[in-house]
Protein backbone atom coordinates (compact mmCIF):
# COMPACT_ATOMS: atom_id res chain seq x y z
CA UNK A 1 0.00 0.00 0.00
CA UNK A 2 2.61 1.91 0.88
CA UNK A 3 4.59 1.44 -2.48
CA UNK A 4 1.37 2.72 -4.41
CA UNK A 5 1.50 6.23 -2.54
CA UNK A 6 5.28 6.72 -2.27
CA UNK A 7 5.60 7.65 -6.30
CA UNK A 8 3.06 10.33 -5.11
CA UNK A 9 5.00 11.75 -2.12
CA UNK A 10 8.37 12.16 -3.91
CA UNK A 11 7.72 12.49 -7.21
CA UNK A 12 11.03 14.07 -8.54
CA UNK A 13 12.83 11.03 -6.85
CA UNK A 14 12.53 9.19 -9.96
CA UNK A 15 12.37 9.97 -14.03
CA UNK A 16 8.31 9.78 -14.24
CA UNK A 17 7.98 6.82 -16.32
CA UNK A 18 5.47 6.36 -19.57
CA UNK A 19 2.32 5.77 -17.73
CA UNK A 20 3.30 8.63 -14.72
CA UNK A 21 4.33 11.15 -16.85
CA UNK A 22 2.24 13.96 -15.68
CA UNK A 23 5.85 15.81 -14.01
CA UNK A 24 4.82 17.09 -10.86
CA UNK A 25 1.71 19.05 -12.81
CA UNK A 26 -0.90 16.98 -10.05
CA UNK A 27 1.58 17.56 -6.84
CA UNK A 28 -0.61 19.56 -5.26
CA UNK A 29 -3.58 17.87 -5.48
CA UNK A 30 -1.60 14.65 -4.14
CA UNK A 31 -1.21 16.82 -0.82
CA UNK A 32 -3.84 15.50 1.81
CA UNK A 33 -4.33 18.77 4.22
CA UNK A 34 -3.29 17.71 7.72
CA UNK A 35 -5.59 16.51 10.29
CA UNK A 36 -8.01 15.67 7.35
CA UNK A 37 -8.44 12.07 7.92
CA UNK A 38 -7.96 12.20 11.79
CA UNK A 39 -10.93 13.63 11.68
CA UNK A 40 -12.18 11.92 8.79
CA UNK A 41 -11.59 8.93 10.96
CA UNK A 42 -13.43 10.20 13.90
CA UNK A 43 -16.77 10.68 12.38
CA UNK A 44 -16.37 7.49 10.21
CA UNK A 45 -16.04 6.17 13.96
CA UNK A 46 -19.39 7.40 15.06
CA UNK A 47 -21.33 6.51 11.34
CA UNK A 48 -19.95 2.97 10.89
CA UNK A 49 -21.40 2.74 15.31
CA UNK A 50 -24.41 4.70 14.70
CA UNK A 51 -24.99 1.76 11.61
CA UNK A 52 -24.34 -0.94 13.54
CA UNK A 53 -21.66 -1.57 11.38
CA UNK A 54 -18.84 -2.33 13.72
CA UNK A 55 -17.92 -6.00 14.85
CA UNK A 56 -14.84 -4.18 17.20
CA UNK A 57 -14.08 -0.94 18.40
CA UNK A 58 -10.66 -0.89 20.31
CA UNK A 59 -8.53 1.66 21.96
CA UNK A 60 -4.74 1.80 23.83
CA UNK A 61 -4.45 2.88 26.59
CA UNK A 62 -1.24 3.60 29.38
CA UNK A 63 -1.23 1.91 32.15
CA UNK A 64 1.02 0.90 35.61
CA UNK A 65 1.62 -2.64 33.21
CA UNK A 66 2.47 -1.50 30.07
CA UNK A 67 -0.13 -0.06 27.47
CA UNK A 68 -3.25 -2.03 27.90
CA UNK A 69 -5.51 -2.64 24.71
CA UNK A 70 -8.97 -2.20 25.10
CA UNK A 71 -11.52 -3.77 22.56
CA UNK A 72 -15.33 -3.84 22.56
CA UNK A 73 -18.28 -5.28 20.62
CA UNK A 74 -21.77 -4.31 21.25
CA UNK A 75 -22.43 -6.12 24.30
CA UNK A 76 -19.37 -4.87 26.20
CA UNK A 77 -15.71 -5.23 26.94
CA UNK A 78 -14.50 -8.27 25.44
CA UNK A 79 -10.94 -7.83 25.56
CA UNK A 80 -8.21 -6.73 27.37
CA UNK A 81 -4.48 -7.27 26.14
CA UNK A 82 -1.43 -6.69 27.46
CA UNK A 83 1.55 -5.28 25.50
CA UNK A 84 3.21 -8.58 25.52
CA UNK A 85 0.41 -10.18 24.25
CA UNK A 86 1.04 -8.26 20.63
CA UNK A 87 -1.59 -5.80 19.58
CA UNK A 88 -2.14 -6.42 16.49
CA UNK A 89 -1.80 -10.22 16.49
CA UNK A 90 -4.78 -9.79 19.04
CA UNK A 91 -6.58 -7.84 16.83
CA UNK A 92 -6.21 -10.37 14.01
CA UNK A 93 -7.75 -13.05 16.24
CA UNK A 94 -10.60 -10.65 17.12
CA UNK A 95 -11.21 -10.25 13.51
CA UNK A 96 -11.22 -14.24 13.18
CA UNK A 97 -13.34 -14.88 15.82
CA UNK A 98 -15.54 -12.37 16.33
CA UNK A 99 -15.22 -10.34 12.76
CA UNK A 100 -12.96 -8.03 10.94
CA UNK A 101 -15.24 -5.08 10.69
CA UNK A 102 -12.66 -3.48 13.64
CA UNK A 103 -12.02 0.06 13.97
CA UNK A 104 -9.74 1.88 16.58
CA UNK A 105 -12.61 3.96 18.26
CA UNK A 106 -11.17 5.40 21.64
CA UNK A 107 -15.10 7.08 22.21
CA UNK A 108 -16.32 3.87 22.99
CA UNK A 109 -13.68 2.95 25.13
CA UNK A 110 -14.24 5.82 27.31
CA UNK A 111 -15.94 4.39 30.00
CA UNK A 112 -13.58 1.29 30.54
CA UNK A 113 -10.62 3.36 30.10
CA UNK A 114 -11.60 5.94 33.11
CA UNK A 115 -12.33 2.65 35.38
CA UNK A 116 -9.19 1.23 34.83
CA UNK A 117 -7.72 4.31 35.56
CA UNK A 118 -9.06 4.42 38.75
CA UNK A 119 -8.29 1.04 39.74
CA UNK A 120 -4.76 1.63 39.17
CA UNK A 121 -4.78 5.25 40.91
CA UNK A 122 -6.43 2.94 44.01
CA UNK A 123 -9.99 4.39 43.87
CA UNK A 124 -11.92 1.87 42.09
CA UNK A 125 -12.39 -1.85 43.91
CA UNK A 126 -14.53 -3.09 41.58
CA UNK A 127 -15.15 -2.79 37.89
CA UNK A 128 -19.06 -1.66 36.67
CA UNK A 129 -19.02 -2.73 33.07
CA UNK A 130 -20.70 -4.44 30.60
CA UNK A 131 -18.57 -7.56 29.63
CA UNK A 132 -18.84 -9.59 26.44
CA UNK A 133 -17.67 -13.08 27.40
CA UNK A 134 -18.04 -14.67 24.23
CA UNK A 135 -14.43 -15.95 23.66
CA UNK A 136 -14.67 -17.80 26.30
CA UNK A 137 -16.35 -20.88 26.69
CA UNK A 138 -17.53 -24.37 28.70
CA UNK A 139 -15.12 -24.53 31.92
CA UNK A 140 -12.85 -22.14 31.30
CA UNK A 141 -16.31 -19.80 30.66
CA UNK A 142 -17.78 -21.09 34.42
CA UNK A 143 -14.05 -20.41 35.58
CA UNK A 144 -13.91 -17.07 34.47
CA UNK A 145 -17.07 -16.48 35.93
CA UNK A 146 -16.30 -17.14 39.26
CA UNK A 147 -13.01 -14.97 39.47
CA UNK A 148 -15.38 -11.77 39.16
CA UNK A 149 -16.75 -13.05 42.65
CA UNK A 150 -12.88 -13.21 44.07
CA UNK A 151 -12.81 -9.61 45.69
CA UNK A 152 -10.35 -6.77 45.71
CA UNK A 153 -7.64 -7.56 47.56
CA UNK A 154 -8.67 -11.34 48.68
CA UNK A 155 -6.64 -14.17 46.61
CA UNK A 156 -7.51 -17.87 46.16
CA UNK A 157 -5.94 -21.09 44.65
CA UNK A 158 -6.01 -22.59 41.61
CA UNK A 159 -7.08 -25.66 43.95
CA UNK A 160 -9.61 -23.87 45.85
CA UNK A 161 -10.96 -22.35 42.20
CA UNK A 162 -11.28 -26.11 41.10
CA UNK A 163 -13.29 -26.70 44.28
CA UNK A 164 -15.52 -23.44 44.16
CA UNK A 165 -16.54 -24.46 40.43
CA UNK A 166 -17.40 -27.97 41.45
CA UNK A 167 -14.65 -29.76 39.56
CA UNK A 168 -11.86 -30.39 42.44
CA UNK A 169 -9.60 -32.38 39.98
CA UNK A 170 -9.62 -29.88 37.23
CA UNK A 171 -7.02 -27.65 39.06
CA UNK A 172 -4.73 -27.53 35.80
CA UNK A 173 -8.06 -26.97 33.72
CA UNK A 174 -7.92 -24.04 36.22
CA UNK A 175 -4.24 -22.87 35.33
CA UNK A 176 -5.34 -22.82 31.84
CA UNK A 177 -8.66 -20.80 32.19
CA UNK A 178 -6.88 -18.20 33.89
CA UNK A 179 -3.70 -18.12 31.16
CA UNK A 180 -6.46 -17.62 28.86
CA UNK A 181 -8.47 -14.96 30.45
CA UNK A 182 -9.16 -12.46 27.51
CA UNK A 183 -10.21 -9.95 30.16
CA UNK A 184 -7.03 -9.59 32.28
CA UNK A 185 -7.42 -7.12 35.00
CA UNK A 186 -11.24 -6.46 34.80
CA UNK A 187 -11.58 -10.42 35.64
CA UNK A 188 -9.00 -10.91 38.25
CA UNK A 189 -7.08 -13.37 37.54
CA UNK A 190 -3.85 -12.29 39.08
CA UNK A 191 -6.18 -12.89 42.25
CA UNK A 192 -5.27 -16.61 41.58
CA UNK A 193 -2.23 -18.16 43.28
CA UNK A 194 -0.22 -21.39 43.62
CA UNK A 195 -1.57 -23.48 46.92
CA UNK A 196 1.92 -22.75 48.70
CA UNK A 197 1.24 -18.96 47.76
CA UNK A 198 3.60 -18.95 45.17
CA UNK A 199 2.67 -16.19 42.04
CA UNK A 200 1.81 -19.28 39.51
CA UNK A 201 1.51 -17.78 36.32
CA UNK A 202 0.21 -14.71 34.53
CA UNK A 203 -0.49 -14.07 30.78
CA UNK A 204 1.21 -10.12 31.34
CA UNK A 205 4.00 -11.32 32.90
CA UNK A 206 5.19 -11.91 36.67
CA UNK A 207 5.63 -8.60 37.02
CA UNK A 208 2.53 -7.14 36.33
CA UNK A 209 0.91 -10.22 38.19
CA UNK A 210 2.68 -9.00 41.29
CA UNK A 211 2.17 -5.18 40.39
CA UNK A 212 -1.41 -5.71 40.66
CA UNK A 213 -1.33 -7.83 43.96
CA UNK A 214 1.00 -4.95 45.37
CA UNK A 215 -1.52 -2.72 44.49
CA UNK A 216 -4.36 -4.33 45.94
CA UNK A 217 -3.02 -4.80 49.07
CA UNK A 218 -1.51 -1.12 49.38
CA UNK A 219 -5.19 0.89 48.39
CA UNK B 1 -7.94 -14.41 7.21
CA UNK B 2 -8.97 -11.01 6.78
CA UNK B 3 -7.10 -8.07 8.39
CA UNK B 4 -9.06 -5.92 10.77
CA UNK B 5 -10.35 -3.34 8.85
CA UNK B 6 -8.57 -0.09 10.85
CA UNK B 7 -5.57 -1.69 8.74
CA UNK B 8 -7.27 -0.93 5.22
CA UNK B 9 -8.52 2.57 6.77
CA UNK B 10 -5.34 3.29 7.76
CA UNK B 11 -3.21 1.87 4.53
CA UNK B 12 -5.59 3.51 2.24
CA UNK B 13 -7.76 6.47 3.38
CA UNK B 14 -5.01 9.02 2.05
CA UNK B 15 -5.27 7.51 -1.25
CA UNK B 16 -8.90 7.86 -1.29
CA UNK B 17 -8.81 10.58 0.02
CA UNK B 18 -6.76 12.45 -3.00
CA UNK B 19 -9.16 10.23 -5.50
CA UNK B 20 -12.05 12.02 -3.82
CA UNK B 21 -10.57 15.75 -3.77
CA UNK B 22 -9.14 15.13 -7.33
CA UNK B 23 -12.47 13.99 -8.91
CA UNK B 24 -14.90 15.92 -6.52
CA UNK B 25 -12.65 19.17 -5.76
CA UNK B 26 -10.89 19.92 -2.22
CA UNK B 27 -14.47 20.91 -0.84
CA UNK B 28 -16.89 19.10 1.88
CA UNK B 29 -17.99 16.84 -1.33
CA UNK B 30 -14.59 15.26 -1.53
CA UNK B 31 -14.59 14.41 2.65
CA UNK B 32 -18.65 13.33 2.26
CA UNK B 33 -17.31 10.87 -0.18
CA UNK B 34 -14.69 9.38 1.32
CA UNK B 35 -17.10 9.02 4.47
CA UNK B 36 -19.67 6.91 2.45
CA UNK B 37 -17.01 5.11 0.42
CA UNK B 38 -15.35 3.77 3.30
CA UNK B 39 -19.17 3.06 5.29
CA UNK B 40 -19.68 1.02 2.63
CA UNK B 41 -16.96 -0.53 2.12
CA UNK B 42 -16.61 -1.27 5.57
CA UNK B 43 -20.34 -3.13 5.42
CA UNK B 44 -19.20 -4.97 2.49
CA UNK B 45 -15.92 -6.04 3.61
CA UNK B 46 -16.89 -9.67 5.45
CA UNK B 47 -17.89 -10.41 1.88
CA UNK B 48 -14.81 -8.98 -0.13
CA UNK B 49 -12.79 -11.99 -1.19
CA UNK B 50 -9.49 -12.38 0.51
CA UNK B 51 -7.19 -11.76 -2.36
CA UNK B 52 -9.29 -8.98 -3.79
CA UNK B 53 -7.23 -5.87 -4.59
CA UNK B 54 -8.17 -3.56 -1.80
CA UNK B 55 -7.00 -0.08 -3.48
CA UNK B 56 -9.23 -0.97 -6.93
CA UNK B 57 -12.28 -2.49 -4.91
CA UNK B 58 -12.17 1.24 -2.93
CA UNK B 59 -11.40 3.14 -5.27
CA UNK B 60 -14.23 1.46 -7.32
CA UNK B 61 -16.86 2.26 -4.07
CA UNK B 62 -15.18 5.98 -4.36
CA UNK B 63 -16.11 6.16 -7.75
CA UNK B 64 -19.95 5.08 -7.02
CA UNK B 65 -20.15 7.79 -4.61
CA UNK B 66 -18.10 10.65 -6.45
CA UNK B 67 -21.14 9.76 -9.39
CA UNK B 68 -23.47 9.86 -7.07
CA UNK B 69 -21.94 13.51 -5.55
CA UNK B 70 -22.03 14.74 -8.93
CA UNK B 71 -25.48 13.76 -9.70
CA UNK B 72 -26.93 15.05 -6.48
CA UNK B 73 -25.27 18.40 -6.85
CA UNK B 74 -26.05 18.73 -10.26
CA UNK B 75 -30.23 17.85 -8.53
CA UNK B 76 -29.41 20.83 -6.10
CA UNK B 77 -28.04 23.17 -8.55
CA UNK B 78 -30.84 26.13 -10.09
CA UNK B 79 -30.63 26.50 -13.56
CA UNK B 80 -29.86 29.89 -14.62
CA UNK B 81 -30.77 31.79 -18.02
CA UNK B 82 -27.72 34.60 -16.93
CA UNK B 83 -24.88 33.44 -15.12
CA UNK B 84 -24.18 36.56 -12.53
CA UNK B 85 -20.73 38.35 -13.23
CA UNK B 86 -18.50 38.12 -10.74
CA UNK B 87 -14.38 37.65 -9.87
CA UNK B 88 -13.19 34.06 -9.84
CA UNK B 89 -12.54 33.31 -6.15
CA UNK B 90 -9.33 31.62 -7.81
CA UNK B 91 -7.49 34.26 -9.05
CA UNK B 92 -5.88 34.69 -12.30
CA UNK B 93 -4.30 31.50 -14.06
CA UNK B 94 -1.78 34.19 -15.55
CA UNK B 95 -0.57 35.74 -12.38
CA UNK B 96 -0.23 32.23 -10.81
CA UNK B 97 3.43 31.02 -11.29
CA UNK B 98 5.36 29.39 -8.07
CA UNK B 99 3.30 25.85 -7.30
CA UNK B 100 1.89 26.88 -4.20
CA UNK B 101 0.31 29.85 -6.06
CA UNK B 102 -0.73 27.56 -8.99
CA UNK B 103 -2.54 25.18 -6.56
CA UNK B 104 -5.60 27.15 -6.93
CA UNK B 105 -5.85 26.81 -10.76
CA UNK B 106 -4.91 23.40 -10.53
CA UNK B 107 -8.08 22.54 -9.12
CA UNK B 108 -10.08 25.09 -11.33
CA UNK B 109 -8.46 23.11 -14.35
CA UNK B 110 -8.86 19.98 -12.86
CA UNK B 111 -12.05 20.55 -12.21
CA UNK B 112 -12.97 21.60 -16.05
CA UNK B 113 -11.85 18.20 -17.49
CA UNK B 114 -14.08 16.37 -19.17
CA UNK B 115 -15.15 13.56 -16.65
CA UNK B 116 -13.96 10.86 -17.83
CA UNK B 117 -10.36 12.77 -18.47
CA UNK B 118 -10.20 13.82 -14.78
CA UNK B 119 -11.54 10.39 -13.52
CA UNK B 120 -8.96 8.60 -15.75
CA UNK B 121 -6.27 11.38 -14.36
CA UNK B 122 -7.98 10.60 -10.77
CA UNK B 123 -8.16 6.31 -10.86
CA UNK B 124 -4.33 6.30 -12.83
CA UNK B 125 -2.15 9.45 -11.34
CA UNK B 126 -3.81 9.86 -8.19
CA UNK B 127 -5.07 6.27 -7.29
CA UNK B 128 -2.31 4.39 -8.87
CA UNK B 129 -4.33 2.12 -10.20
CA UNK B 130 -2.69 0.17 -13.51
CA UNK B 131 -5.35 1.39 -16.94
CA UNK B 132 -6.48 -2.10 -16.87
CA UNK B 133 -8.15 -1.23 -13.32
CA UNK B 134 -9.27 2.23 -14.87
CA UNK B 135 -11.13 0.93 -17.67
CA UNK B 136 -12.82 -1.71 -15.74
CA UNK B 137 -13.87 1.26 -13.35
CA UNK B 138 -14.66 3.59 -16.34
CA UNK B 139 -15.61 0.92 -18.99
CA UNK B 140 -13.77 1.11 -22.68
CA UNK B 141 -10.38 -0.63 -23.52
CA UNK B 142 -7.58 0.10 -21.23
CA UNK B 143 -6.06 2.12 -24.49
CA UNK B 144 -8.95 4.42 -24.41
CA UNK B 145 -8.06 4.86 -20.41
CA UNK B 146 -4.66 5.46 -20.75
CA UNK B 147 -5.48 8.21 -23.59
CA UNK B 148 -8.31 9.82 -21.40
CA UNK B 149 -5.50 10.09 -18.37
CA UNK B 150 -2.78 11.18 -20.86
CA UNK B 151 -5.08 13.59 -22.75
CA UNK B 152 -6.17 15.45 -18.94
CA UNK B 153 -2.35 15.42 -18.10
CA UNK B 154 -1.78 17.11 -22.10
CA UNK B 155 -4.35 19.42 -20.68
CA UNK B 156 -3.63 20.61 -17.25
CA UNK B 157 -0.11 20.74 -18.03
CA UNK B 158 -0.82 23.36 -20.86
CA UNK B 159 -3.26 25.30 -18.49
CA UNK B 160 -0.72 25.75 -16.24
CA UNK B 161 2.16 26.77 -18.34
CA UNK B 162 0.97 29.50 -20.35
CA UNK B 163 -2.17 31.64 -21.35
CA UNK B 164 -4.75 29.65 -22.23
CA UNK B 165 -4.61 30.93 -25.95
CA UNK B 166 -1.49 29.54 -26.54
CA UNK B 167 -2.55 26.07 -24.47
CA UNK B 168 -5.58 24.80 -26.66
CA UNK B 169 -5.33 20.73 -25.84
CA UNK B 170 -5.76 19.57 -29.40
CA UNK B 171 -2.87 20.94 -30.67
CA UNK B 172 -0.72 19.85 -28.29
CA UNK B 173 1.69 16.63 -28.22
CA UNK B 174 -0.85 14.78 -26.17
CA UNK B 175 -2.89 13.84 -29.47
CA UNK B 176 0.00 11.50 -31.04
CA UNK B 177 -1.40 8.51 -29.58
CA UNK B 178 -4.14 8.37 -31.83
CA UNK B 179 -1.72 8.70 -34.68
CA UNK B 180 -0.08 5.44 -33.14
CA UNK B 181 -3.33 3.58 -32.30
CA UNK B 182 -3.78 4.14 -36.01
CA UNK B 183 -0.96 2.76 -37.19
CA UNK B 184 -1.39 -0.16 -34.51
CA UNK B 185 -4.72 -1.03 -36.08
CA UNK B 186 -3.43 -0.80 -39.68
Amino acid sequence: MTAIQSPFSAPTAAPPGPDHDHDGVLDPVLEVPAGALASLHARLEDAAADAGLLDVAYATVPSPVGELLLAATDRGLVRVAFAGEDHDAVLQVLAERIGPRILRSPRRLEEAARQLDEYFAGRRRRFDLPLDRSLSKGFRLTVLEHLSEIGFGRTESYAEVARLVGNPNAVRAVGTACATNPLPVVVPCHRVLRTDGSLGGYLGGLEAKTALLALEAAA
Amino acid sequence: MKTPFEAIVAGHGATVLRVCRAVLGPGPDSEDAWQETFLAALGAYPALPADANVEAWLVTIAHRKAVDAVRAAARRALPAEDLPEAASPLGNPDELRSPRDREPALWAALASLPDKQRLAVAYHHVAGLPYREVAGILGGTPEAARRAAADGIGTLRARLAGPPATAEPRTSKIRTPKIRREGVLQ
